[in-house]
């Protein structure tokens, strides 16, 4: 019994056992909720487009890192779980060609430009939807309304085929007809022409918070329902891949000042509870500013972070140039995330200032 | 009163890893039989190593010293049992280096005959605390818990310095280990036995045992002994959370200060003590006896029969595993020590020394392998790391061998207690990293050193050739002087060679060098100047190299 080839290696020789494509595959299960609510509300058209970007990701992946001389990296899952992310950031009647090179942009400019995963900048799916909105601001605003599924009004799913891979819509379904405005988008259009946000909001508008919670209203695939969104988000949360520090104080940091606006002009401004149920603030604060490659290691920094995301969304929200804020916000920030890194080192043991003697 | 909290505070960081104490903690303390072969090292402590004061060949009994202490911070070793002294060569040991080491290797007789003559204090509770701390230096004893810190220089607090309290460490958070669990729970009253003498040899009257409450039996018996002592000794149960067992965390857990960075624990009036080596602060006082044995804990899945065995210093570990029962097949890796912070073997040949808590067989399931990834910043290594270090950015720079930035990162701060390595989803060995980082920041710094020294000395001989020069052209100059001044003595002599002798003999030193200067002004004045020329060269060079000289002995 003299084998004598014990694997010497240093300590410490046990693992927690956590893995990287595990904790991409922890927020894919956390994004999954949202992710049926979403094909069941918009129809067979969301899944194409979530199957179309998230494999134009995967794919791209394969192709760069094949290109770089590495081995495969698909396993890691992160690529699915960019395509997938990004997939809920898009409207649900997207062409395919506007998926397809999004997907690939979010790989391909997003992450592998800057080296790979773990050292890209900015969020790949946010700084590729922010791409796509500007470069296709036509097809990036195309908002239908929620066809269920399983209802009357929706596309069948050759209807859909031919919706997102042929930009037809079937004879006598009229465009107008089945898109509209975002509740944000509503707001800002009617208040920006002087009508108060009880008058753009109601009406034949119709803006109902119950619908809006449960994530029937218009908007991107991943702006639908909060209930579901914040189930994933604290699944993530369980499964310890983040603290509450980023979210909660992104939320703090947008509904903050919308209540004080809020108290201030009712008119003017829609109450905190509309800001938090409409538009990606969840999925953002949840799903986007929590990416582990592009947010603050501290928790002192992510607090910061979170705080001027939430802030950057309001006021793009209320006073920029677009009616949803979150995409800029979080790329916005992620861009200052070495400098708060930076600023915000823990305090090491033993080197308090103040330590008491 | 006191500095011991009555609430618990938390350290930061730190992991949970599973316990796996269930394997070996119901098995009683088994004293081992004595080896065929005991191999001592010399060296088994933080500090000097020890030179060997026997022969090969040479006869020792229990208990005599086998090597003598080099320097303050070292500690004598002893023979473990009596027998011959068959070698004293090179032997495989447990070191991250895997180079071997000089051993005593001790064939026993088998009489187990003590040295005559070891003899501890009647009443140490009485004794002066110098008395005491010979006997703990003498007997060998360094910290059990794993640093092998020597013991008695924790015992003599520096001037100007208080104990206010001793800690005794019973935390035992190495998943695994059980033989400080065992200890307390069979061994209590030697236990508090020591921490008696401890507390008389510090001067101090405050005492805290913690202990981490999975391990309720050692809970009470401590409890029990602590008693009976009266109301000195607290005892005081920690949750559950790795490396509580450290002395800086601990201490943080107790008292709520935190150990300055650089500094001793002494500096915020605390003491660290491991249970063990209480017990063996007792033996050694009260009794006379050296540290020739330690109990081990013999676990993981890979072994046939977990226990916890008091072994004597210098048995191989395939000794214990025999004794065990052996492997289960399967087993892919030896540890000294916990699974956190252990060595891993590499030969079960290597033998138990004073620092080896737990001998561990360990299953490919126990040790997961794989393969280093990218960092994606998850952060979870700062939120594990008890020191509040950025293992991230640490291991970076590491990488990148970026030594001074490093440095700034408090990298010497690191205690290498690998929760941010246990936690890493991409599996990097980050305390790996940071070993090597400290390893190359020593090397460049002597390296440093060595080159400072070398230049002061270049310079010194630079100057000594050009003073040596300069005398040279000094003496030519005189002796070039003085020929002239012959020379022109001679010229004068022609005309008036009665006239001569007057002025040899009268005139001042000055005037004939005046004299000489007018005879030959050419030829003179370069002599000079070249003399001056390599004086002033020679000063500066001089000068040059007390500086460089002064800089070296600085950074000594």
């Amino acid at each position: 019994m003299n084998q004598e080839k014990w694997v010497v290696g240093t300590s410490p020789h046990v693992h927690s056992g956590d893995s990287v494509p595990q904790v991409m595959q922890t927020v894919i299960w956390a994004l999954m909720p949202a992710a049926v609510l979403s094909v069941l509300v918009f129809g067979w058209a969301a899944l194409l487009v979530m199957i179309v970007t998230t494999l134009s990701a995967v794919l791209t992946e394969e192709v760069v890192t094949r290109m770089r001389g590495r081995s495969s990296a698909i396993g890691d899952r992160s690529a699915a779980l960019t395509g997938l992310l990004l997939a809920m950031t898009l409207p649900p009647h997207t062409p395919w060609w506007v998926c397809v090179v999004g997907g690939a942009f979010a790989i391909l400019i997003g992450k592998h430009l800057y080296g790979g995963l773990g050292h890209n900048p900015f969020n790949p799916a946010l700084i590729s939807r922010v791409f796509l909105l500007i470069s296709f601001p036509v097809e990036m605003t195309y908002w239908p309304h929620p066809t269920p599924l399983f209802g009357d009004s929706g596309l069948s799913l050759s209807q859909a085929f031919g919706v997102i891979f042929g930009g037809h819509y079937p004879p006598g379904m009229l465009v107008d007809a089945i898109t509209g405005a975002t509740p944000l988008g509503q707001y800002r259009i009617e208040v920006g022409l002087g009508k108060s946000v009880q008058e753009a909001l109601g009406g034949s508008y119709g803006f109902d918070y119950f619908k809006a919670t449960g994530g029937m209203i218009g908007g991107s695939l991943g702006e639908t329902s909060a209930v579901l969104l914040l189930l994933g988000g604290f699944y993530m949360m369980y499964r310890r891949l983040f603290t509450w520090h980023v979210p909660v104080s992104m939320l703090v940091g947008c509904l903050a000042p919308a209540t004080i606006f809020y108290l201030v002009n009712p008119d003017h401004y829609p109450d905190p509870f509309f800001h938090l149920v409409t538009g990606g603030l969840i999925l953002g604060a949840f799903f986007m500013a929590t990416d582990m490659v592009t947010s603050p290691v501290t928790a002192r920094g992510q607090l910061i972070f979170g705080a001027c995301c939430g802030l950057l969304t309001y006021i793009i929200r209320t006073w920029g140039g677009y009616p949803e804020g979150v995409s800029f916000a979080i790329v916005i920030m992620n861009s200052a995330v070495p400098l708060i890194d930076q600023f915000t080192r823990p305090t090491v043991y033993g080197k308090a200032k103040n330590s008491k003697k | 009163m006191g500095i011991a909290l009555s609430v618990l505070r938390r350290f930061h960081g730190g992991v949970h890893p599973p316990e796996n104490k269930a394997i070996s903690a119901g098995a009683a303390i088994e004293v081992m039989p004595l080896a065929k072969r005991l191999f001592v090292p010399l060296h088994q402590h933080f500090g000097a190593p020890c030179e060997a004061v026997v022969q090969t060949g040479e006869k020792v009994l229990k208990g005599q010293i086998l090597g003598q202490p080099q320097g303050f911070v070292s500690s004598p070793v002893h023979a473990p049992t009596s027998g011959t002294v068959v070698s004293l060569e090179e032997f495989p040991v447990h070191h991250p280096s895997g180079l071997p080491m000089l051993c005593a290797i001790l064939e026993p007789d088998g009489e187990d005959r003590w040295l005559p003559g070891l003899k501890g204090l009647e009443d140490p509770e009485k004794a002066e605390p110098a008395a005491i701390r010979r006997l703990i230096q003498d007997a060998g004893i360094v910290g059990l818990g794993g640093a092998t810190f020597p013991s008695f220089i924790k015992m003599s607090p520096p001037k100007g310095k208080v104990a206010e309290l001793l800690l005794i460490n019973g935390v035992e958070c190495e998943p695994y280990l059980t033989c400080d669990a065992r200890l307390m729970e069979e061994r209590a009253g030697g236990i508090v036995e020591g921490i008696r003498i401890m507390l008389r040899a510090l001067q101090t009257g405050e005492c805290v045992i913690g202990i981490e409450d999975n391990k309720p039996a050692a809970v009470k018996a401590m409890e029990v002994a602590a008693k009976a002592d009266g109301g000195r000794i607290r005892v005081v149960r920690l949750p559950v959370m790795y490396p509580q067992g450290s002395e800086k965390q601990l201490i943080e857990v107790v008292t709520g200060r935190q150990v300055p960075s650089g500094g001793l624990p002494v500096d915020v009036g605390v003491i660290v003590h491991n249970v063990g080596t209480a017990l063996a602060i007792r033996d050694a006082v009260r009794e006379g006896k050296p540290l020739i044995s330690r109990v081990v804990t013999v676990s993981g899945r890979g072994i046939q029969r977990p226990a916890n065995l008091e072994v004597r210093i210098g048995t191989p570990v395939q000794d214990l595993v025999d004794h065990c029962g052996g492997l289960k097949p399967g087993v892919v890796k030896l540890v000294s020590g916990g699974p956190m912070m252990g060595v891993a073997i590499h030969t079960t040949r290597a033998p138990v020394v004073k620092g080896t808590s737990g001998i561990l067989a360990l299953l490919a399931e126990e040790v997961p392998a794989s393969r280093e990834q990218g960092c994606i910043r998850c952060g979870h290594c700062l939120q594990a790391c008890p020191m509040s270090l950025m293992p991230n950015e640490m291991a970076w720079l590491a990488r990148h061998e970026l030594l001074d930035k490093l440095a700034e990162h408090d990298l010497f701060d690191c205690i290498e207690c690998g929760s941010c390595s246990y936690v890493c989803p991409a599996s990097i060995p980050l305390v790996q990293y940071f070993r090597f980082g400290k390893f190359a920041i020593r090397n460049r710094d002597q390296e440093k050193k060595k080159q400072e020294i070398s230049r002061a000395r270049t310079l010194a001989k630079e100057a000594r050739v050009a003073r040596e020069q300069e005398e040279k052209e000094r003496k030519k100059a005189e002796m070039k002087a003085g020929m002239a001044a012959k020379k022109k003595a001679q010229v004068e002599q022609v005309p008036d060679p009665s006239a001569v002798p007057s002025v040899s003999a009268t005139a001042p030193a000055g005037e004939a060098k005046s004299a000489s200067v007018a005879a030959v002004p050419g030829g003179d004045d370069k002599a000079e100047r070249a003399a001056r020329a390599a004086k002033s060269a020679a000063a500066a060079k001089a000068a040059k190299a007390a500086k460089a000289a002064r800089q070296a002995k600085d950074a000594e």
